[in-house]
């Protein structure tokens, strides 16, 4: 039993903190999000060069050799500067299926594409009836020839309107809901059929309704076996599930120092707010939800390679626990900035719009704990 | 960073189990969070583990610690809420005895260190006083010197199992001029020194644990004090940290939930388990994920202190969370036995000399008076709003 970081580990912490402080101002960001891209492929290819793209990937498909901890410490530095960059979907989640389920000739192709920057990739695996239940799909590859057709309509898939890439879940055989006849399949978003509708989040990211109609791919873009791939989507969605758990913890320490801070200089009644005991405490309250979060996300980063139920288990735990962590701690640095929480000019209100969302990506608090109910 | 158990910690696992059963005394078996026993049951397994040399596992090596990394400790901790080992009491072990390793001279060390280690002798703490809880800095029991004794004068309270102990540390007055923190000494005081007299506080539940003890012109040899005179609440304050870092009860409380579930299947709703009923299943699965947060919160620290930190003030979180889910559990056990919770079967810690068969299921019988009785732990070790000013001051620094 370890808690220590590797020196590697910690060096990777000290180049992302610096790049962030550099890269990630409040401005900065805002500037980034409101530009007509919404992102900056500049900062993507300097992500690459501190090798920060290939570093969960074996050294033996390209990559740096680390692990589910190494992409903790990455979405945690993320989280703290509220990165919009799209490593989740693109390094955690394709780079998932791509590890977990790629034959070598898939890995051979976009492996390498990923780690140098130059593939982004995006996850359409919501659709607008199935809430989180990943086999609740309407989307279906039917078998034509050698290849498959794609029909369907995928929602809120994060960072499409970056990406060169897609990965897309869809029935191939079974009823809807059905655990068996579940595919996952490896595209680039300009195949024929695919078409999207564009728009901005709420925590200041880009996503995308994604179309597909009679998308024609080769049967070299199935990943994993025909009508199997549940299993594998809930591994690599427990991983993205982990990693996004320590994104909201980065995001979570940030806000909360900044409350403390607000407290700090803020005077009414002619004293610092943060004397007054009924905010001290609230604000004891956020610092001990958010050391359970940080707990909680160990613990689910640290049973990825576990047996399934044990994984999963650890898993929903911690996006339950993370998930409240992260309505308190939003809610209440919002009320302790009082009025000036509730503006865009500051930083506080778009911690509280990132935390929110969180909530609502792989599945919420009340999806979590009926899972671990479940599995108990 | 990983969770796995080395090859030599699975040994070690192994060894620790097999003592434990070998050498738990058979007649406290299952004992849980009941403490309806007679001195020497809560000695027995102390004196037991005095002789093998595990009483006080965290002390250091040369005052008698066993050296064990905390994740050795954790094991062993583990391992004893398996079978719900009645545990040597905090009073020496966690309290006092490193303060006096830390503070004390050494013909105290030598005096008190053998005792505790092997359970001999029973110690209690005077801490509280009637119009000094949490504030316990405002205390005014005085202590003051004659020749070589101070004479004691003053009124404690809460103090646990003072009936059974043979000594007890107490803060004292002995500087009434200086400012509340500044004037107190830490003082050692034989419970059967002339002038102590100790009266029991009957509990909500029905037991008998705690006492008001009386302090009325006692003499103690100034030998007894530890440390330097008028410094008592620089040790006070170490002693608390202490106190918290174990206060957590993880094992304990996993030991609690398995038990929960294991009710919660024998009870019925609708004509199925109750565990089954999703309302309550929910409510189960949220304190096992608090309990699986606080237990990598307390491995952390364990952590942190092996790298040679001492127990700071992350120990109150500790005690929140750890206290918050212990009460919370029995809560839910409270829930679960249903009509069975009104039924008067003795309190927690007295058992009434009662041998009756009780009304209910077995497990039944002391939901209710274990759930009244652990009210006190958000309110004991310093009450949990007193933890969240310290982590105010301490951890925010506000």
């Amino acid at each position: 039993m370890d808690f220590n970081f590797t020196e590697e580990q910690g060096m990777v912490r000290d180049g992302l903190s610096r790049l962030v402080r550099e890269q990630y101002g409040f401005e900065q960001r805002r500037k980034a999000i409101a530009s007509s891209e919404g992102w900056r492929p500049e900062v993507w290819a300097q992500l690459a060069e501190l090798g920060i793209l290939g570093m969960p990937f074996s050294e033996a498909d390209g990559g740096f050799g680390g692990g589910a901890v190494d992409a903790m410490v990455i979405m945690e530095e993320f989280g703290k500067g509220l990165v919009i960059e799209p490593f989740l979907p693109t390094v955690v989640c394709a780079g998932g299926f791509l590890k977990h389920g790629g034959t070598a000739a898939q890995k051979e192709e976009h492996i390498g594409g990923i780690v140098a920057g130059s593939c982004v990739f995006a996850f359409a695996y919501a659709e607008p009836k199935g809430r989180y239940d990943y086999a609740d799909l309407e989307t279906t590859a039917k078998k034509d020839g050698a290849g498959y057709v794609l029909n369907g309509h995928k929602a809120v898939v994060i960072g499409a309107p970056w990406a060169s890439h897609l990965i897309v879940t869809a029935r191939t055989g079974g009823e809807r809901r059905d655990r068996s006849g579940v595919s996952v399949f490896v595209l680039a978003k300009d195949t024929a059929g695919v078409t999207t509708r564009d728009y901005v989040t709420v925590d200041g990211r880009r996503a995308s309704e994604v179309y597909f109609e009679n998308v024609s791919v080769p049967a070299e873009a199935l990943i994993g076996a025909e009508g199997e791939g549940l299993a594998l989507i809930e591994l690599v969605t427990d991983e993205a599930i982990a990693a996004l758990c320590a994104e909201a913890c980065g995001a979570m320490k940030v806000a909360h120092a900044m409350t403390v801070e607000y407290s700090r200089q803020r005077k009414q009644f002619g004293v610092p707010i943060g004397s007054f005991q009924v905010l001290q405490h609230r604000m004891v309250d956020m610092y001990t939800a958010y050391e359970q979060a940080v707990s909680l996300t160990y613990l689910a980063t640290l049973r990825l390679g576990s047996d399934e139920v044990e994984r999963k288990k650890a898993v929903s735990a911690a996006k339950v626990g993370v998930g409240q962590a992260a309505r308190l701690i939003g809610q209440e640095a919002v009320q302790i900035h009082g009025g000036n929480g509730v503006t865009d000019e500051y930083a506080i209100g778009h911690y509280f719009k990132r935390l929110t969302i969180f909530d609502s990506e792989f599945g919420n608090v009340d999806h979590h704990l009926k899972r671990h109910v479940a599995l108990s | 960073m990983n969770l796995e158990f080395t090859p030599e910690e699975q040994a070690f696992r192994e060894e620790v189990r097999t003592f434990i059963a070998e050498n738990y005394p058979k007649h406290l078996a299952d004992f849980g969070m009941r403490e309806d026993m007679v001195r020497e049951d809560f000695l027995a397994w102390h004196k037991v583990l005095g002789q093998k040399g595990w009483s006080v596992p965290a002390w250091p090596v040369e005052y008698g610690g066993t050296g064990w990394t905390p994740t050795q400790r954790y094991i062993w901790s583990e391992e004893n809420a398996r079978v719900n080992a009645l545990m040597p009491l905090p009073f020496g072990v966690s309290m006092v005895g490193p303060v006096i390793y830390t503070f004390g001279n050494e013909e105290q060390k030598a005096r008190h260190l053998p005792g505790i280690r092997s359970g001999e002798v029973w110690w209690c703490q005077g801490y509280s006083e009637p119009g000094a809880g949490s504030d316990l800095a405002s205390l005014k029991t005085t202590a003051v010197r004659d020749g070589d004794h101070y004479v004691i004068n003053g009124q404690k309270t809460w103090t646990t199992l003072a009936q059974h102990a043979d000594w007890g540390f107490f803060l004292c007055r002995t500087d009434p001029t200086a400012k509340a923190q500044e004037g107190i000494s830490f003082i050692l005081i034989d419970m059967k020194t002339p002038g102590v007299e100790v009266k029991p506080i009957k509990l909500l539940d029905g037991g008998y644990e705690v006492n008001e003890t009386w302090l009325t012109d006692v003499r103690v040899p100034v030998e007894n004090l530890v440390g330097v005179e008028n410094k008592g609440w620089t040790y006070a304050k170490f002693l608390l940290a202490h106190e918290r870092s174990g206060i957590a009860g993880v094992a304990r409380s996993k030991r609690g939930v398995e038990k929960l579930r294991e009710i919660a299947t024998h009870e019925t709703l609708d004509g199925a388990p109750l565990i089954k009923d999703f309302d309550f299943a929910k409510k189960v699965s949220q304190l096992e994920i608090d309990l699986a947060a606080l237990e990598i919160t307390e491995l952390r620290t364990l952590a942190g202190e092996q790298a040679g930190k001492g127990p700071g003030p992350e120990s109150s979180i500790l005690k929140i969370k750890g206290t918050e889910i212990q009460q919370r559990l029995t809560e839910l056990t409270l829930e679960a036995v249903g009509t069975y919770s009104a039924p008067y079967m003795g309190g927690v810690s007295n058992d009434n000399g009662s041998n009756e068969h009780p009304v209910g299921p077995d497990y039944a019988a002391h939901a209710a008076a274990t759930y009244f009785n652990m009210r006190k732990t958000s309110i004991y070790g310093g009450s949990n709003e007193i933890q969240r000013n310290i982590i105010t001051k301490m951890i925010l620094g506000l």
